[in-house]
């Protein structure tokens, strides 16, 4: 039993930079999500246009980010389940974030084809431009917006699962699987 | 009598007409580059009806007369399309054509000529000079030129979008026509 202690206090945080990197991605993707549907039906102004570009470039931010992410994760094992949670729900855990991961990656992707598609050249930070992924093209950028925007309220979908499940293990369960995201107490034994 | 007067009329209409080269225009084409949030945008205006006499052994003679029906405009996003036609850009209920009559050609190198003249658009006119070069070849002379418009000088996205931030002032209009040779 104090074997198993030991070793759960070490293996079963997450690595400072993982839980560093959950929430600051997690914030960022909330407001970018309440601003794509804020700026969307807003007048054209040149507000409007500001806020397009601010977006595109928080887009470009959170691709780079879960791509560090990933190698991060590639190479600091996350921590494993705990011990009473069902096969299926082990499975279910390991899909809903690997959907995570995909649909992070893939919405800033569909949001630069549809900028491509418009016509709008993606300029990261109003300074280094990206390449255009496809020509302008009207009925494309139609469907691309669509896209993106179907791939958005599935992560939405997705997300509130992620949050139901944590606060389950959490006030259901009450096990360590929401507390080792959590940012580290100060306790040196546990943030490594 | 009558019909000797509708005679008269259309050999009129015929003379004035050989002065003016017919223009290709499912080949030519004028377009237009702005620049949104730093990032450059293209358009074009699909209907145009430009009436140019030109000889290039005596471009002083040149006669150009272009005008732009700028409910054709196409900024590629029907956003933009709907947007542009407003009173704050275009207003073109008010002002449906934009208009350049040049009031004297000259050659400034060879094949590399300019037109002086009055651009008017949403009722402000502004002398403006349009470089240009004009190649004849196989019966067809191909004039390519532009210039630099400042859109704030015509009032274009006058109001809020007057901020040069996100919607520079300077539009960058090029055109290329494609006229049968003056015979």
């Amino acid at each position: 039993m104090t074997s198993a202690r030991a070793r759960s206090t070490v293996s079963t945080r997450y690595t400072a930079v993982a839980i560093a990197l959950h929430w600051i991605i997690a914030a960022v993707i909330a407001s970018t999500f309440a601003l794509g549907l804020y700026m969307h039906d807003l007048p054209a102004s040149p507000l409007k246009l500001r806020l397009y570009s601010y977006h595109k470039w928080i887009g470009v931010t959170i691709f780079l980010l879960v791509v560090f992410r990933l190698l991060w994760r590639l190479t600091h094992r996350a921590p494993a389940s705990p011990p009473h949670m069902p096969r299926w729900q082990r499975i279910a855990a390991a899909g809903s974030h690997l959907l995570l991961y995909v649909l992070t990656l893939i919405i800033p992707l569909s949001g630069w084809l549809f900028s491509s598609a418009s016509g709008f050249k993606v300029m990261y930070l109003g300074k280094i431009p990206l390449p255009d992924l496809v020509g302008k093209d009207r009925v494309l950028a139609e469907q691309l917006q669509l896209t993106h925007e179907l791939l958005n309220y599935f992560l939405a979908a997705v997300v509130l699962l992620h949050v139901a499940a944590a606060l389950k293990h959490h006030w259901v369960d009450r096990d360590d699987v929401l507390k080792r995201m959590l940012p580290a107490p100060r306790t040196r034994s546990q943030s490594r | 009598m009558m019909r000797g007067l509708a005679l008269v009329a259309v050999l009129f209409a015929a003379a004035g007409a050989a002065h003016a080269q017919a223009i290709d225009y499912a080949k030519s084409q004028v377009t237009f580059t702005g620049k949104q949030m730093g990032v450059t945008t293209d358009g074009r205006f699909k209907k145009y009806n430009a009436k140019i006499a030109f000889d290039p052994k005596k471009p002083e003679a040149a006669k150009i007369d272009v005008e732009i029906d700028l409910a054709s405009i196409d900024t590629g996003a029907n956003e933009s399309d709907v947007e542009v036609k407003k009173p704050s850009w275009l207003n073109i209920a008010a002002f449906p054509t934009a208009k350049f009559v040049a009031t004297s050609v000259k050659q400034v190198a060879p094949g590399r000529y300019e037109a002086s003249g009055k651009l008017s658009i949403k009722g402000v006119g502004q002398d403006v000079r349009i470089p240009f070069t004009a190649q004849a070849a196989g019966g067809l002379t191909t004039f390519e030129g532009g210039f630099t418009l400042l859109r704030l000088q015509f009032k274009i996205g006058d109001g809020v979008w007057a901020d040069t931030e996100t919607v520079a002032n300077e539009v960058q209009i090029r055109f290329r026509l494609i006229a049968n040779a003056r015979t």
